[in-house]
């Protein structure tokens, strides 16, 4: 059933505005945690990471078992548990990419198609070592009291806590990758790699150290996005594959290799659809974004802010 | 008693025939009583000493949350009924099929059951969808599928037998009880996106806008494992509706019900009606973004009975103290025990002669007494339950035995 605003009174229009406004902007730091893990690793290094989604849950997975630790172990901390344990999913999923890449993404640098294979079987791996550890069922972990609940400014306005803290770890996030990426010498290695491999190593710079090092953040920021939703929704074994097709939307969107690309292209999505969905219904909310992507893609294919050079 | 004497044959027929009387009443059912040329005539995994049946659920997926409960309820019964000297004298051995949560999947995960293992019935499917792709199977290969979901109705199948509850039994008793419990008189119908929801809910308005002459204010569907309802919530704080009709399916269930409560939608504000929420659900979802909120079920785990009592100590005692039963898990647990009296009362395995033999059996089931109607369906009490804190809940309404009807008239 549409909605036809002639049927509220002007308050009430500008509390759906309002509530509407924040549920556009909750889902753009969704999509953009997401996003900005696969388009360090699409974008910079050209690698197409079809266990992205993985990545995530294996965040997701890491909170919940700093949460059955900390209350089979230190029932004291469970207030303050919850952002260690976003530390942690950063540094597991962050260490478990590093290994990922020496074992096997290294030598598929120049074989693109090679790459989406090898990560489509190690998505595999990863689901189904969810499964035999974890369980099939889904898992939530037990969220401190102050996540829980909503802000009151006023009667009819209720700004959900969680939603709040995904923006914040988002905005941290984005920030933090910009201030490392363009303002620190790593960051700088990390850039030059991308624009030109020869020299780089020419001038002294471990390509292949970089390239680890970039591949592990990538992952590392997934982990923190997974680590996140566990706010929103529970976790399964599969729960990554729900993720990995928004975030390669995202990405391809916004034009791979531009963090800027990355940022816009979330927004624009993110408020299409909750446009859509609010004005139309559930999944032809979706359809109509997804439309709306498709022919903005097919009228420019390279994505919104492609990148002059790749790799 | 006269001497021993090989001249009196009488004596010694007499005295053979306490010991064959002795026998008898020590082990009732013998194989070798149900010779296997005689309960097997098509062709089914049987032999003298096991019977095979099939399993076929989603072990794996967004499903696996609500159908883990069903795979662990059939097995505790098909152990039971094994320690008890098994159907007509034979154990019963389970192949184990995983759906994934896949609709296609089941379709074939079915057929290979019954035309590769011929197995000689199959406790399975929980999704309409599930159960809707796996029909022509089993109708086309003659198998015999003990469903245990509540569903929309409109269905009635040779091949299936449905321990749950149909529309007119969930839906309609479940929405009488609550338009006269809060006097609602406005509903907000929402659902995933697949045929049971839907059918549900069209069911659903036809009652509401024709019998109870309220008012349906909002209908949405979302797919199953969407994890972002902002929208919808803010459109139903807007609408304000009496009652809250909800039928979310499988994993989205925890992401709903958590949203719903960080947007200060709570019991004391808010009714909420639903039926796709069982203690399985409640467990992933967390009793505390449940309090409050009514479920419509033929069983809560919280029953009081001894059948209930005796099954829930054993499940207990099989899965884990932490473990809990919800309807369909009940439901399942009914399935291998109603096949087991089938194919007693038929002295075969024969699928067209269980089915012959089914209609009118009668089972003490820890929901109370359940039978078997014409229909292949079973009469069945509704109960509204609401949840506490701790994912159990607490009964507040028993209706009488309803008779099923999945083909009401004026409600399709």
């Amino acid at each position: 059933m549409p909605i036809i605003l002639a049927d509220y009174s002007i308050s009430e229009i500008k509390s759906i505005f309002i509530m509407q406004g924040f549920a556009g902007l909750s889902l753009f730091s969704v999509l953009l945690l997401m996003a900005l893990g696969l388009a360090i690793i699409f974008g910079q290094m050209g690698v197409v990471n079809l266990a992205h989604g993985e990545f995530m849950a294996l965040g997701a997975y890491m909170v919940y078992l700093c949460s059955q630790i900390t209350s089979d172990h230190f029932p004291a901390f469970q207030k303050y548990y919850f952002v260690v344990a976003i530390g942690v999913a950063f540094v597991v999923a962050a260490i478990f990419g590093a290994f990922v890449e020496w074992a096997m993404i290294r030598f598929l640098y120049k074989r693109p198609l090679d790459t989406l294979l090898a990560t489509w079987g190690l998505s595999l791996v990863m689901q189904q070592a969810f499964r035999s550890i974890f369980g099939a069922r889904e898992v939530t972990p037990t969220l401190p009291e102050w996540l829980m609940g909503s802000f009151k400014p006023t009667d009819t306005i209720d700004i959900p806590i969680n939603g709040v803290f995904v923006m914040i770890l988002s905005l941290l996030l984005t920030l933090g990758v910009y201030l490392f990426m363009f303002r620190s010498r790593t960051g700088l290695h990390m850039r030059a790699t991308v624009q030109n491999r020869i020299m780089s190593g020419a001038v002294g710079i471990n390509t292949t150290l970089v390239d680890r090092f970039t591949f592990a953040l990538g992952c590392g920021i997934a982990g923190v996005a997974g680590a996140a939703f566990t706010t929103i929704g529970s976790t399964g074994p599969d729960s990554g594959s729900r993720y990995i097709v928004d975030t390669f939307l995202v990405v391809v969107f916004g034009g791979a290799g531009n963090m800027l690309g990355t940022i816009l292209s979330s927004f624009g999505i993110a408020q299409a659809q909750s446009i859509s969905e609010f004005f139309l219904e559930g999944t032809m909310g979706k359809v109509a974004t997804l439309m709306g992507i498709v022919v903005i893609l097919m009228l420019r294919p390279q994505g919104l802010f492609p990148s002059k050079v790749r790799v | 008693m006269k001497p021993h004497s090989i001249h009196q044959p009488t004596q010694r027929r007499k005295i053979l025939g306490l010991i064959l009387a002795g026998a008898l009443v020590t082990h009732p059912i013998l194989a070798a009583d149900y010779p296997t040329a005689k309960v097997n005539t098509t062709g089914l995994a049987v032999t003298d000493t096991t019977v095979t049946v099939g399993q076929l659920h989603s072990a794996t997926g967004t499903m696996a949350i609500s159908e883990t409960g069903s795979i662990e309820a059939e097995q505790l019964a098909i152990d039971q009924i094994n320690a008890a000297g098994g159907v007509l004298g034979r154990q019963i051995k389970v192949i184990k099929e995983d759906g994934a949560s896949d609709w296609p999947t089941f379709a074939e995960k079915a057929k290979k059951l019954l035309v590769n293992d011929k197995v000689a019935s199959v406790m399975g499917c929980w999704t309409s969808a599930s159960r809707k792709a796996v029909l022509p199977i089993f109708e086309k290969e003659n198998g015999l599928l003990y469903y245990p979901t509540f569903y929309e109705g409109l269905e009635q199948s040779k091949n299936v037998f449905y321990e749950g509850q149909e529309a007119t039994q969930q839906i309609l008793a479940g929405l009488d009880w609550i338009a006269k419990e809060k006097k609602a008189k406005t509903f907000y119908l929402i659902g995933s996106d697949y045929i049971w929801p839907r059918t549900s809910n069209k069911i659903a308005r036809k009652h509401i806008e024709n019998v109870l002459k309220g008012t349906v204010v909002g209908e949405e569907y979302y797919a199953l494992g969407q994890t972002q309802f902002g929208s919808l919530i803010n459109k139903i704080k807007l609408k304000k509706p009496d009652v809250i009709y909800a039928i979310i399916v499988g994993g989205s269930n925890v992401s709903f019900y958590k949203q719903l409560k960080a947007a200060g939608i709570t019991a004391d504000k808010q009714t909420l009606l639903t039926i796709s929420v069982t203690e399985d659900e409640a467990l992933g979802i967390g009793g505390e973004n449940l309090v409050g909120f009514y479920s419509a079920m033929k069983y809560f785990q919280s029953l009081q009975n001894p059948t209930n009592e005796t099954f829930v100590k054993a499940f207990k005692a099989k899965y884990g103290e932490k473990s809990v039963i919800g309807d369909v898990t009940q439901a399942a647990y009914e399935g291998p025990w109603l096949w087991k009296l089938a194919c007693e009362k038929a002295c075969s395995f024969d699928v067209d002669k269980v089915v012959a033999a089914s209609p009118g059996i009668e089972l003490d089931a820890p929901e109370g007494g359940v039978k078997i109607h014409q229909n292949h369906h079973l009469w069945s009490k509704l109960r509204i339950g609401q949840w506490g804190a701790d994912g159990q809940a607490k009964v507040l309404y028993e209706s009488g035995l309803i008779e099923p009807n999945p083909f009401p008239k004026g409600y399709q």
